[in-house]
């Protein structure tokens, strides 16, 4: 039979289907080889072979995560993700920073797109499991409230029935203030818009007549309107906002990282340990618990699978607990209250280095 | 061998071989092709999902459609169901699909009148209406959709604050809350007199079809209108009065922070719609011009030399062949818009993609959510391509 020009393109495309069934047959023990790591087993080597920190961060809040003129990030979330840099490379540039939305931060996280998020995250039981995140630190306690325009005249949250106010969605905020509208009999129009600088544009336009958010957020929020006296946050808090750094389940030894650096930026403060004066106190601080923070003794570092010196390192390059508070938090009206160490009544309480 | 294959015998009967099992056997070679391409793509995806269900079980993610009948505790802001942020997450998702096809329904037919007259007005001989109609087209093509969500959502933003609303007629309040209507208290009288008026469509067109087929058997033309406003129009007020005709109207008024009563169209809603519409308009305006433009001017003529008026040329001849040449791409947009209405998020609307995507941020079951969105726009798309289809085989050209 002689084959006509249509067979033998038949052919050929047969030919070429096969040819490419059976190259995708040979890559599929790779491909699932390669999947496997992205399970997150082991964070930190992968971290190390990459020679960054890929470290989730808000999209601009002042105070906690916002890039400055120049184009770097500042903040207090951003703090931790550069300490965690520096407990591993001792560099505190080799973070790459990836803005996530409130919605988009928890499935960037599972998916092996960030290392670690700091991003002013809920502790909650279930993003704690469900979700398969662990949150070993809480680097915030914060709590809801409302802010409203000072011409409205509102001088408290239960003045608010009827109101529209504006939320970001896929937030803790967004289910206590349901659940706080019902437990007072509240009725209100919701407004949910998810990037936080379009919400927010919404409610300085007048969208709405209040705008809900963690205290801290609505006070950077506040400092940076045009004229933060036209604003007044109202006196409820109305839950509790345990907020903190959060990694995959799964892979605790860099869960231990991320726990100790905030225990060590705590220790450090209590220690009054400063960027000041880490270097003499490495040099001749004499007390045991300094000793061993800053790997003079101990080998503690080396426990976590780090370098010794990684603490002396964090406060040498970021400073302690409260240099960071003060640096990023104090320009924009948020007092120490309950984050204050435990030894001056807050809730900051670091578990012994030993 | 191919010398023989034109004999039409042989071609009624081919021989009959059974299958080799070589490699130079053809039929052979296609089984083993089928099945080996068959088999691979089995294999990849068993591998995904495999893949999947071990790193979520890695990870310690749950998995699974359980969380839809747990309490949601969501806000939503514009819902045509009852709803309370204590409905569940499955209520929360329902209330996302009315809300998408809310806009995608009136979107479509108000971009269909509004692209239809804006394609028909580029046909124009007047200059100056040609123009504008080519200047809207070529500028509301060439912006990206999301751009001009923004604008429309921004431009409703710099509407003055509802103490300061504009109230051109009584009752009539328009504000950076929306716009608020007056309405009619609703009762079950008017729920029964629309669904009067749905029974009464449906007869109309019955009526008019049996008046039709009698035309066509006798010649004598038949007067339809009267008995249809009838049925439309008089069905719908005797149910209503039968009812005790009760009007009650609900006039809207600023009480504390807010207008209360009264119909609301919220400004997300507007600006999501009036993108949507100006934007596909620009596209459907092309398709109407092009189609009219492929009915040739020889039928403009003949029609003409028949004694046939204007609108009945347009009506009788033009319309249904130009019908045939628009409906394919006009199915296209309607997809379009649909697909178009998820930008709804980025300007705060609650539609299906915002609640769906709210959903699994709060459950962390995000293979579910996305599965759940997925199917909601296939059965929507799906929907309205074989509903398109369906009518353009109805007036495709039948050849005899």
């Amino acid at each position: 039979m002689k084959p006509t020009r249509l067979a033998t393109l038949r052919a050929t495309t047969i030919r070429a289907l096969g040819a490419v069934a059976l190259v995708t047959a040979a890559a599929m023990p790779a491909l699932a080889q390669q999947a496997a790591p992205a399970s997150g087993a082991d964070t930190l080597g992968a971290i190390r072979a990459r020679g960054a920190l890929i470290c989730g961060v808000n999209t601009g809040l002042a105070g906690f995560a916002q890039p400055n003129s120049q184009g770097a990030w500042q903040g207090f979330d951003v703090d931790y993700c550069r300490a965690v840099a520096v407990a591993i490379f001792n560099d505190p540039t080799k973070v790459r920073y990836v803005p996530l939305t409130a919605q988009n931060r928890f499935t960037a996280l599972q998916s092996g797109e960030v290392d670690m998020a700091a991003r002013n995250t809920t502790v909650t039981l279930s993003r704690d499991t469900s979700l398969g995140f662990d949150f070993p630190a809480i680097n915030f306690y914060d709590g809801q409230g409302f802010m409203v325009k000072a011409s409205l005249g509102v001088k408290s949250a239960k003045e608010l029935n009827g109101a529209t106010i504006c939320v970001q969605p896929g937030t803790t905020t967004e289910q206590n203030l349901t659940d706080w509208a019902r437990a007072n009999s509240i009725q209100f129009t919701p407004v949910v818009i998810e990037r936080v600088e379009e919400v927010v544009g919404a409610y300085a336009a007048g969208r709405c007549d209040a705008y809900t958010t963690d205290v801290s957020g609505l006070a950077a929020t506040r400092s940076a309107q045009p004229n933060p006296a036209d604003h007044v946050i109202l006196p409820e808090v109305i839950s509790k906002e345990p907020l903190g750094p959060f990694v995959r389940q799964g892979d605790p030894r860099f869960a231990d990282i991320v726990r100790w650096t905030h225990n060590a930026l705590l220790t450090a403060e209590e220690l009054n340990i400063t960027t000041a004066n880490v270097d003499q106190a490495v040099a001749g601080d004499a007390r045991p618990e300094a000793q061993r923070l800053l790997g003079k003794n101990g080998g503690l570092g080396q426990m976590l699978g780090l370098d010794n010196a990684w603490a002396a390192n964090i406060v040498k390059k970021i400073g302690n607990y409260g240099e960071i508070f003060e640096r990023n938090l104090a320009p924009i009206g948020i007092q120490r209250g309950p984050n204050a160490q435990w030894t001056n009544g807050g809730l900051q309480f670091s578990p012994p280095f030993r | 061998m191919s010398d023989t294959a034109a004999d039409p015998r042989l071609l009624r009967a081919p021989p009959k071989r059974g299958l080799r099992l070589s490699w130079a056997d053809e039929r052979f070679r296609a089984i083993i092709w089928q099945v080996l391409i068959v088999g691979v793509v089995a294999g990849v995806i068993w591998w995904l999902v495999g893949n999947t269900r071990h790193n979520l079980e890695v990870r310690r993610i749950a998995t699974g459609f359980g969380f839809l009948t747990r309490e949601a505790g969501l806000p939503i802001a514009e819902s045509l169901v009852p709803y309370t942020p204590a409905s569940t997450y499955a209520r929360a998702l329902l209330v996302g699909v009315l809300n998408t096809l809310k806009v995608a329904v009136i979107g479509v037919v108000l971009a269909t009148v509004l692209g239809t007259l804006i394609g028909i007005a580029r046909l124009s001989k007047n200059w100056l209406l040609s123009r504008i109609a080519a200047t809207y087209i070529e500028v509301i093509r060439d912006l990206p959709l999301l751009l001009q969500l923004l604008f429309w959502y921004t431009l409703m933003q710099t509407l003055p604050g509802p103490r300061q609303a504009m109230h051109p007629v009584e009752g009539v309040f328009l504000s950076n809350r929306g716009l608020r209507l007056p309405w009619i208290q609703w009762e079950d009288a008017h729920s029964f007199a629309l669904l009067g008026m749905v029974v009464g469509i449906i007869a109309a067109v019955v009526y008019g079809r049996s008046a039709r087929a009698k035309q066509m058997q006798d010649g004598q033309p038949r007067k339809i209108w009267p008995a249809a406003v009838g049925l439309i129009v008089g069905l719908p007020l005797v149910i209503w009065a039968a009812w005790g005709a009760p009007f009650q109207g609900d006039i809207p008024a600023l009480r504390g922070f807010n207008f209360q009563g009264g119909m609301s169209i919220s400004p997300e809603y507007f600006a999501l719609l009036a993108g949507l519409v100006t934007y596909t308009a620009g596209f459907i305006a092309e398709i109407v011009r092009a189609g009219i433009q492929a009915v040739p001017g020889g039928q403009w003529e003949a029609s003409e030399a028949l004694g046939l008026q204007r609108g009945r040329i347009m009506r009788l001849v033009v319309l249904p062949q130009a019908l045939r040449v628009i409906i394919p791409p006009m199915t296209s947009q309607y997809l379009n818009l649909t697909k178009n209405s998820s930008l709804a998020v980025a300007i705060g609307y609650q539609d299906i993609v915002s609640i769906a995507n709210t959903t699994l941020n709060q459950t962390g079951q995000a293979i579910e959510g996305i599965a759940i969105i997925m199917g909601v726009y296939l059965t929507i798309s799906l929907s309205i391509s074989l509903f398109m289809n369906w009518y353009n085989s109805r007036i495709a050209l039948v050849e005899r």
